[in-house]
């Protein structure tokens, strides 16, 4: 129980996807435009990021590495979030075709999302349960939504700040990214 | 020999995976489709699909969006004329007014017809036409076929060489009306003549 509330705080917090992995800054950037988009990308990425996650986890553990062709996990798991990105697609346009409108194109573009590939990829590596496996996508979901929302809201109040010309646009949106890196750095030598 | 049993396994293996997943989506993709707006497919089958944009939308669809999302008045529509307002409205429920002004006027139906000894080839016009209805490649020579075009005028402000004339559509434009003529049980009767914005709205 502990150890599934570590896992869960770390990859949340600690171990940030976005912040301290630098994974998903594509998404984290582009879509970090107007608060409600950036609710319905953290949403829809924290669905394909759990599910591929899991699946990821059970195919390596019970086809791929019973094969003997581990190697081929990335292939592989590429193929799974691809599959997953689809089936978000088609629910979110039959459940919500404006949000569908919304997210456009980044929507597709979360099967290029290297944090989720990211994500499937350090499961494995740490020899982690199927459990701890989704609690651990589920976590980096977390996280990776509550960045962007922060993100997103932080970038609503730039719109309207006396930012200098030189600095409007891209450039103060990675300045204040680096500097909400240092902030979630204060969580670092938290849990593991 | 064993490397090669293996690369088919692993191929065997990868295939059989993408396969489960792509059968899956193609469940997923029948179970769970997005359906159209009845609506908007009801006002589509009453406009008369020439796709002019005289509406100011992009073509008949847009427009029957527009209408059942409320953002566009039933009296924009130039081409479909009185009747084709007195359908929407019966349709939809509504008053019929007079045709707005500002959006075009009614005119019988018409079809471009192309001067031959006149064009150049230029393929401007090709690229206007919306319902596809003119042949012809680039430096060859271009013929509208009548059949198909809608008289949306599109393709004569392009033209470099003014010479594209309109003229008297050959039959009216509105294909599920020729394909009655054609049939000899519905060419009978009178009705055959009407026009299907004349026909009370399924």
């Amino acid at each position: 129980m502990t150890d599934a509330f570590l896992i869960l705080v770390g990859a949340v917090l600690v171990n940030n996807v976005v912040l301290a992995k630098f994974l998903g800054l594509c998404p984290f950037m582009g879509v970090s435009r107007q608060l409600d988009a950036a609710v319905g990308m953290a949403l829809a990425t924290g669905f394909v990021l759990t599910l591929a996650a899991g699946l990821s986890w059970a195919l390596q553990r019970w086809l791929l590495e019973p094969l003997g062709i581990g190697d081929l996990r990335t292939p592989a798991f590429i193929l799974v979030i691809a599959a997953t990105v689809q089936l978000t697609e088609l629910l979110l346009h039959r459940q919500s075709p404006r949000l569908y409108q919304v997210l456009g194109l980044y929507l597709p573009l979360i099967t290029t999302n290297c944090a989720v590939l990211g994500v499937a990829l350090l499961n494995v590596q740490a020899t982690r349960t199927l459990l701890e496996a989704v609690l651990y996508g589920f976590g980096a979901a977390v996280g990776f939504g509550l960045v962007l929302v922060l993100f997103a809201a932080l970038r609503e109040r730039l719109e309207s700040a006396p930012v200098p010309d030189a600095f409007r646009g891209a450039p103060i949106a990675l300045v204040t990214a680096g500097l909400m890196a240092l902030a979630f750095a204060g969580f670092a030598g938290m849990g593991r | 020999m064993a490397g090669a049993l293996d690369a088919l396994l692993a191929i065997a293996a990868l295939g059989a995976v993408a396969a489960a997943f792509g059968g899956l989506l193609s469940w997923a993709a029948a179970r769970f489709k997005a359906d159209p707006d009845p609506l908007v497919e009801q006002i589509n089958a009453v406009l008369p699909q020439t796709q002019c944009g005289q509406c100011r939308y992009p073509g008949c669809r847009p427009y029957a969006e527009a209408i059942a999302r409320g953002d566009a008045d039933i009296n924009q529509c130039p081409p479909g004329g009185e009747a084709g307002i007195r359908a929407l409205a019966a349709l939809l429920g509504r008053e019929p007014k007079p045709l707005s002004a500002e959006h075009g006027v009614e005119k019988p139906p018409m079809a471009a017809r192309i001067r031959e000894d006149e064009c150049i080839g230029c393929f401007k016009c090709i690229a206007a036409c919306p319902v596809d209805a003119i042949v012809g490649a680039p430096k060859f020579l271009h013929v509208v076929v009548e059949e198909l075009c809608t008289g949306c005028e599109l393709c004569i402000a392009p033209c470099p060489v003014d010479c594209i004339d309109l003229v008297p559509a050959p039959a009216p434009s509105d294909l599920r009306w020729r394909r009655d003529v054609v049939d000899p049980m519905a060419a009978s009767g009178p009705e055959a003549a009407e026009t299907t914005a004349d026909r009370p709205p399924r």
